[in-house]
């Protein structure tokens, strides 16, 4: 594939706030998937609006490979400073991939509660699913190299894009 | 051999393998344990499936009600199956040696064992004789090592006190018999405390202890001054023998905790002890209750220390 195929997380993040706009009401809940998810539902959650403050999920207790691949190093606490029974909930992360992840995700949100609906917001999607997941809010579909990761980064600025990088072993 | 030759609670990638002594064991790792327990502290869920399947086999030989207790909740707060053995009243006493105590364990499927014994080394030998692919960790053994108190210990003064850089921690009482001291000093050395004091009577502090770079007070009203950590130890009347001491009310009245010794110390400084506490031997009841004792946060920051050590090491493979 010729020069960067990744497209402009900035404009992807434009083109998601203004799909998820008429699903988010004030006591929609926003629940960012660290690390790159929890940037991608802050920005959402600054232009959005919604009353409640945003939430933060860390999958890495919930992952179903940490048997082969251990602990990462700095796990984050999840936070969701909002009751999770009976509300409508949108998960954001940044590349959906295998589906795992969200699988993870979804285990761990159903320990805090029955949610009413959960819908999934996404930058991209590179493909390659392993479970039965989909987006119902995306920017963008990548293709990418197998061997290699589509990794969310965070400028000083606070701009995002997207950069390749080799899979971790 | 598949462990790190040099420090064999390390595997060859420098990874935590067992947890037996924090003597060696590098900084980063210490940060590490204490980074993650930081996630387990205060999660509104209690229970993470992170250990789903895994067995955690308690092994005490010698009693203990709150250490195994907080391991018991930790690995099941990490949804593992907890096997409690009391092995001092069972196997032992029919004359089983330890070493067929633990390959009959192993047998049994467990991958994890959390041993305590009155020996130094025990657990050192058990992880040296266990399949690679079980970990080990020393939940206190004899005078040597008790990690898991030592970094539950750096966690509380962390968590009152942010940083280890400009502090002065005083250690008080029983050293000599003390493994919770000496994880202490050899944790509070790697972290990069600059200043730790050990305060008790000659009789009970280890000969030659100022080679572990602490400074020795007899005197109990000079070693306390300006401190911003208290460290109490508890008088191991089980261990004691030979004439140590006149008597526990000689011991309090030198170097029991009061109100009116702990004002020597700084305005803002916390009382640790690692339990169970003698109330009027080593630690005066109003002292222990008091505003300055951060002795029942200890309890709680135990659990979520000992969540991080069993989550990293049992995602650690050779």
């Amino acid at each position: 594939m010729p020069g960067n195929p990744l497209p402009d997380a900035e404009q992807l993040l434009k083109a998601l706030i203004e799909q998820m706009r008429p699903a988010v009401g004030p006591e929609t809940g926003l629940i960012g998937i660290h690390t790159g998810g929890a940037w991608v539902a802050e920005r959402l959650h600054q232009a959005l609006k919604p009353k409640i403050p945003c939430g933060f999920l860390d999958v890495s207790y919930y992952r179903d490979d940490y048997a082969a691949r251990g602990l990462k190093r700095d796990v984050k606490r999840s936070e969701i400073p909002f009751e999770v029974e009976g509300r409508d909930l949108i998960l954001v992360d940044d590349v959906l991939y295998t589906g795992r992840t969200i699988r993870a995700a979804l285990n761990e949100l159903f320990d805090y509660g029955r949610p009413a609906s959960v819908k999934l917001a996404t930058l991209v999607d590179r493909g390659g699913r392993e479970l039965p997941v989909a987006a119902q809010f995306l920017g963008a579909r990548v293709e990418a190299d197998p061997a290699r990761s589509v990794d969310l980064e965070r400028g000083a600025d606070g701009r995002l894009s997207f950069v390749l990088s080799a899979r971790e072993s | 051999m598949w462990l790190n030759p040099a420090n064999p609670q390390l595997d060859k990638k420098g990874q935590l393998h067992h947890l037996l002594t924090l003597e060696g064991l590098p900084a980063e790792i210490l940060w590490q344990i204490l980074d993650t327990a930081k996630a387990f502290v205060g999660s509104k869920v209690k229970k993470v499936p992170l250990l789903r399947g895994k067995s955690v086999f308690n092994v005490f030989f010698e009693p203990s009600t709150r250490t195994r207790t907080t391991f018991e909740i930790a690995a099941k707060r990490l949804s593992a199956d907890v096997i409690n053995l009391n092995v001092s009243v069972s196997s032992q006493s029919k004359g089983e040696s330890l070493l067929d105590t633990v390959d009959n364990l192993s047998a049994m499927h467990a991958d994890m064992f959390v041993v305590r014994h009155g020996e130094s080394g025990a657990p050192h030998f058990i992880a040296r004789h266990v399949a690679p692919d079980i970990h080990v960790i020393n939940a206190g053994d004899g005078r040597h090592s008790h990690p898991t108190q030592g970094l539950l210990d750096m966690y509380t003064i962390r968590h009152y006190k942010k940083d280890f850089s400009n502090l002065r921690v005083a250690i008080v009482g029983d050293v000599l018999h003390s493994r919770v001291a000496r994880s202490q000093i050899h944790a509070l050395t790697t972290l990069g405390c600059p200043e730790i004091r050990v305060i008790g009577p000659k009789t009970l502090l280890p000969a030659h202890v100022e080679q572990l770079g602490v400074q020795v007070h007899y005197d109990m009203r000079q070693g306390l001054k300006d401190v911003d950590v208290v460290s109490m130890l508890r008088l191991q009347n089980e261990r004691m023998q030979g004439a140590l001491l006149p008597s526990a009310q000689e011991f309090y009245k030198y170097y029991g905790l009061t109100d009116e010794k702990l004002a020597l110390a700084k305005p803002d400084a916390i009382v640790l002890h690692p339990g169970p506490m003698n109330r009027g031997v080593e630690i005066d009841s109003s002292v222990a209750d008091g505003k300055h004792s951060v002795i029942l946060p200890q309890v709680t920051f135990g659990i979520a220390i000992r969540m991080a050590v069993m989550s990293i090491m049992a995602g650690n493979k050779p």
